[in-house]
């Protein structure tokens, strides 16, 4: 298929070989790329039960059959393996400009295995593919590492690597790419550090093969012309995602106080137009995208002088909201040291406010913590821990396991406001008053994350209070804004600017030369999301419904303050909501994916395996 | 028309490197555009282009003759270069982009596509004739 660069690169970790094979064109044609790509190679590769931290796991990096080709938003790279975070199904994605990189140095994906005896690097340069001593880059931080790498290698380089968190295999850590780009999710970064694999270096210098040349350029011209022509193309970029936090402020769903209350009252000190107005020096966006979302800039008060990409919105809730940071230069300077530590932001944030509300209760006492305090709002104590975190001293053991292990173990009710789905920290929208979002969070296949439906402005338009429909609205937005992942295309040009999606069927004809109707594409994304929900069935015993509620504050404690006041879903409208969702996909009530259902979609070798788990007699 | 670079309003993307390769070679490769972009991280954060000015000082040190005007522009004919680098040695601007698939280095003929397509305004007519497209 055209598109496809064309091989499959595997290299071995243990030995320090590799290899360069064809592409399979069924993969290609079933999967398409990316995300799926990551979904069909671990459920054939990983052997079901490994560790997550083991040789055995392996680490999936896939670009799509679309990415790097002259569209709107090809920028995006695709990262997987089995989740340390959740010990389920584990994928994020990255922007910037690696993922192309990797399709022009020839590769479509790229399958990293075993575990090298001593800190390593991968270079790939073309057809040149070494495993390399990374020993004075190991200890760096994350951007750190990175400006080296480049240094040593050349700007042309692209350049993926983990900081300290990655390092000591902290659950959330991320893999950072482009100085503030990261694959942030299901701590892939741990997994990279498992492997004592620092970076991956890439630079490749050939073209992408197209079925019709002519055709890309015209198609890609037009669609080009179709962002420019959107009004949200002058309105929506200055502030890019951030521009959001006072929206979700007014509609009473922003992540505040550890996710006690849904409404910030000083959020206009953390939103958009701060970003603008106090830090930006350029915008900074990812390979081919006309909207570019990052806000370069720089952070400087008598404290503290750092440049840093952000805050994005996801960091604006959760470092912002969620720990209650009162100006934009904090946010920024905690965003900076999560990404130089190599921390995910978004679980960062997560875990920060969880242990702040765990001190605020008494359960984590200023003794244990040799006379250091934790409190909402201190942009010292959330830098102190996230160090404590990423080098797991201390609390920060414990802590860089997630608030689902921190909570297990220190009881005494914290597990009620350990705010995670299957064990990966919720984001940045809370959910008690807005029921499609909440069954999103609670249906993801990766855990409590919101990119694989964002389903808050279905709740506004369609009414809050109802749950009737909005199993339907979930389903139909976990097959669009997946698709993008198996392209590995960025979303926001449709979500942001409108962007009709019936341009989507038309590239891709004029890149690979195959006709995929709309409904083939939403065809194979409904393959995948069973697939990746096989996965979990596989390797979690007893896996089912009850891993798909959300923790106990959103079901049983109204929202205490703010426009959504008072709001919650109790436990009977979570139970509405999943028995609609399992239903409408062809589910059993335990949301365990039926016979019919996965041999529907040519998933038969799944159903061996979870007609297994059925017969184990999880109840339906 | 007069291609001019102005790096603070570039975001980095590469619309125009694909967009030129698309154009005079049919292939999709940013490392064959007639343009270059520099990122500059993490400081001073900023990206740094690199465009052809259209000075002319290289078509006096091609020996071939290759490099010749054409509508106000100077067009490297691909056919008639020996490959023998004296143009990007001489180039002031650092401009000529080299790749190793190609033996004549390549050079802007200020075709403009770039500045229609660049969605930053980042490339602009300095005469101010081109803009970006609007649908």
């Amino acid at each position: 298929m055209y598109g496809h660069a064309g091989n499959i690169l595997r290299v071995n970790l243990t030995d320090g070989t590799h290899s360069i094979t064809p592409l399979p064109e069924d993969l290609a044609r079933e999967y398409l790329g990316g995300r799926g790509f990551v979904a069909k190679l671990l459920w054939d590769e990983v052997s079901s039960g490994v560790d997550p931290l083991g040789p055995d796991n392996k680490i999936v990096a896939a670009p799509g059959p679309l990415t790097g080709v002259f569209l709107p938003g090809s920028g995006k790279l695709h990262f997987g393996a089995k989740s340390p975070a959740t010990g389920g199904y584990g994928d994020s994605n990255v922007g910037g400009h690696i993922s192309p990189e990797i399709k022009f140095a020839g590769y479509d994906a790229i399958i990293i295995e075993g575990k090298a005896d001593k800190p390593v690097y991968l270079f790939i340069e073309n057809d040149t593919i070494e495993v390399r001593d990374a020993e004075k880059y190991w200890g760096k931080g994350a951007i750190e590492s990175e400006t080296m790498l480049k240094h040593d290698l050349g700007e042309e380089f692209q350049i993926a690597t983990i900081g300290p968190a990655g390092e000591n295999m902290v659950y959330f850590a991320c893999i950072s790419h482009d100085f503030g780009r990261q694959a942030g999710r299901t701590g892939v970064g741990a997994v990279m550090g498992s492997k004592n694999l620092k970076a991956i270096a890439v630079r490749g210098t050939k073209s992408i093969p197209l079925a019709n040349p002519d055709a890309v350029l015209e198609v890609g011209k037009a669609m080009f012309e179709g962002c420019f022509s959107k009004p949200g193309f002058e309105e929506w970029t200055p502030q890019g995602t951030a521009g959001v936090t006072d929206w979700v402020n007014e509609v009473g769903a922003f992540p505040t106080h550890n996710f006690m209350t849904s409404y910030f009252p000083k959020h206009s000190q953390i939103n958009g137009e701060q970003i603008v107005n106090k830090l930006k020096i350029t915008d900074k966006g990812c390979y081919s995208c006309p909207i570019p979302c990052g806000k370069y800039g720089r952070a400087k008060t008598p404290k503290y002088d750092v440049y840093v990409e952000g805050p994005e919105y996801e960091t604006v809730a959760l470092i912002g909201g969620n720990t209650e940071m009162e100006t934009i230069e904090d946010v920024a300077y905690a965003n900076y040291v999560c990404d130089e530590l190599g921390l995910d932001s978004i679980s960062g944030g997560n875990v920060v406010g969880f242990a702040m509300e765990c001190y605020e209760n008494g359960v984590i006492t200023k003794e244990q913590l040799d006379g250091q305090e934790l409190r909402f709002g201190s942009v010292h104590d959330f830098v102190w821990l996230c160090n404590q975190i990423a080098t797991r001293q201390g609390i920060g053991d414990a802590l860089a396991n997630g608030v689902r292990y921190a909570s297990e173990k220190w009881g005494k009710g914290t597990e009620r406001y350990a705010i995670q789905v299957k064990g990966l920290e919720w984001s940045g929208y809370e959910g008690r008053y807005a029921p499609a979002m909440m069954l999103s969070y609670m249906t993801c296949d990766v855990g409590a994350h919101h990119n694989r439906s964002w389903a808050i402005t279905y709740d506004v338009q369609a009414g809050r209070e109802q749950l009737e429909g909005k199993a339907a609205k979930v389903i139909e937005l976990q097959h669009v804004r997946p698709m993008f992942d198996l392209l590995c295309l960025c979303r926001l040009q449709w979500v942001e600017l409108g962007f009709e999606l019936d341009w989507y069927p038309k590239v891709f004809q004029a890149v690979t030369g195959e006709e995929y109707t709309w409904d083939d594409l939403m065809k194979v994304s409904e393959r995948v999301w069973n697939l990746t929900r096989s996965f979990w069935v596989r390797e979690i015993p007893g896996f089912g419904r009850s891993m798909d509620y959300p923790p106990a504050r959103f079901s049983e404690e109204p929202i205490p303050t703010g426009p959504a006041e008072g709001k919650y879903i109790p436990m009977e409208g979570l139970d509405q909501l999943l028995d609609d969702y399992y239903r409408l996909r062809g589910w059993d009530l335990n949301g365990i994916p039926s016979t019919d259902k996965l041999e529907q979609l040519n998933l038969g070798f799944a159903e061996k395996v979870v007609a297994e788990r059925r017969s184990k007699g999880v109840a339906n | 028309m007069r291609l001019q670079a102005i790096s603070s309003n570039c975001s980095g993307c590469k619309v125009c490197q694909m967009l030129c390769s698309l154009v005079h070679f049919k292939e999709n490769n940013p490392k064959k555009a007639a343009l270059k972009i520099a990122g500059r991280f993490p400081a001073p954060g900023d990206y740094e282009l690199t465009v052809c000015t259209q000075c002319g000082v290289c078509v006096d040190v091609c020996p071939t003759g290759a490099i010749q005007e054409k509508d106000g522009a100077y067009v490297l004919n691909r056919e008639e270069c020996i490959g023998c680098q004296a143009c990007v040695e001489a180039c002031p601007e650092n401009a000529f982009v080299v790749h190793a698939d190609e033996t004549a280095p390549i050079k802007c003929d200020a075709c403009g596509e770039c500045i229609k397509y660049c969605p930053r305004g980042a490339l602009v007519d300095a005469d101010g004739v081109l803009q970006r497209v609007a649908k």
